[in-house]
């Protein structure tokens, strides 16, 4: 199933394709995040070494990834989405793939470590465990939830960028995890609810394949519908002040509005699935601006514009 | 990486091929090195430099002796 093309193997890999195991899709998120995590701490670091930990972080989502399809490349390959990706493309080997992986997850925890302190290089080391194993092996072939769970690995960089500049986990960071956290099971299946039919070729247990659609519009709105006050908690216990707290009542509010329409929803065949496409594309947006306004807030308090 | 399998002889494009790509990965895993390096030595001179907190200012504006 791995070697579509045999008089492709013979060319080693093209660099390209190594650069694309990395999911640099992905990757612009996690940098965002972040960036967002690490301007939004209190306290100063080194633009060198801002740079260095961003550049970790990204490298270790990166190499993350490329663990991940080395796991899945035939999974891969009988999904639409999924098979012109470089492994089931046939234009690498799985071993390559691996090595590549773990080279680049070691060089980042290393750099991280010796560059910014071990506690960040810790988490970064258990991240990308979390997400290369516990997720991509372990769960997510074995349990619908696996969603949830894997929400985790992409809520991981907002609290490497915030320790690396504080040093020490805080309530803050945690709360910035769990919004992530929360985030992605209804951005998650908003998206397998129009992809469905591709999850249930590859026999990987989506929420909308094993619990069907009408459950899974449920839990997409119970959490938005948590969402709203956890994304504004950073405010309630006066971490940020009102330029996010309002930002972040405005933006969850306009989530749990896309959601209850696609939560409350029968869809029909044909219909387009217009609600779930515009719940998905919004929640991309509603991340990339409440971090924005996150790093937006502590910008207005130094400045002095808030309280 | 991927050694050919078969022994059939590569053709002389096929070799220019190879050679092709080979060349373009080592030009893309050189220029990684070289700013590893780079980003590396930067980290040293920002480590060198930094200052425990109680002592202030930059050293080289410091000419005041205990």
């Amino acid at each position: 199933m791995t070697t579509a093309n045999p008089t492709a193997m013979i060319m080693p890999a093209d660099w390209r394709d190594f650069f694309a195991l990395t999911k640099p899709g992905v990757m612009r998120l996690v940098i965002f995040t972040a960036v967002c995590g690490m301007l939004a701490a209190p306290g100063t670091i080194h633009p060198v070494l801002a740079f260095t930990a961003i550049l970790c972080i990204a490298v270790g989502a990166g190499g993350a990834a490329a663990l991940n399809q080395w796991w899945e490349a035939d999974l891969d390959a009988v999904m639409k989405r999924t098979a012109g990706r470089p492994i089931p493309g046939g234009r690498m080997d799985r071993t390559s793939a691996r090595d590549f992986g773990f080279a680049l997850s070691g060089l980042s925890v290393m750099t991280m470590g010796l560059a910014i302190g071990w506690l960040a290089a810790g988490i970064l080391a258990f991240s990308i465990f979390y997400y290369a194993y516990l997720y991509t092996v372990w769960l997510k072939p074995r349990t619908p939830q696996n969603i949830v769970i894997g929400g985790g690995a992409g809520a991981f960089p907002p609290l490497i960028g915030w320790i690396a500049v504080t040093g020490d986990i805080t309530l803050m960071p945690v709360l910035l995890f769990l919004i992530i956290f929360m985030w992605t099971p209804p951005h998650f299946w908003a998206l397998a609810l129009f992809v469905q039919i591709d999850y249930s070729k590859a026999g990987i247990p989506m929420m909308p394949v094993v619990a069907g659609e009408r459950s899974t519009r449920w839990q997409i709105l119970a959490y938005a519908a948590v969402l709203l006050p956890l994304s504004m908690t950073p405010w309630f216990i006066g971490g940020t002040g009102m330029v996010y707290g309002l930002s972040a009542l405005l933006l969850s509010g306009m989530f749990l509005w896309l959601s209850i329409k696609v939560g409350l929803r029968t869809s029909t065949p044909g219909d387009g699935m217009k609600p779930e496409k515009r719940l998905f594309a919004y929640s991309i947006f509603y991340l990339f601006i409440l971090f924005a306004m996150l790093v937006a807030d502590r910008y207005a308090t130094i400045l002095g514009l808030q309280a | 990486m991927n050694q050919p399998i078969d022994s059939r002889p590569l053709t002389a494009a096929e070799t220019d091929a190879l050679r092709a790509r080979q060349r373009e990965r080592n030009k893309v895993m050189g220029l990684i090195l070289g700013f590893l390096v780079i980003l590396f030595f930067a980290i040293s001179i920002v480590k060198i430099t930094a200052k425990p907190e109680h002592k202030g200012t930059e050293g080289a504006e410091q000419v005041e002796h205990s």
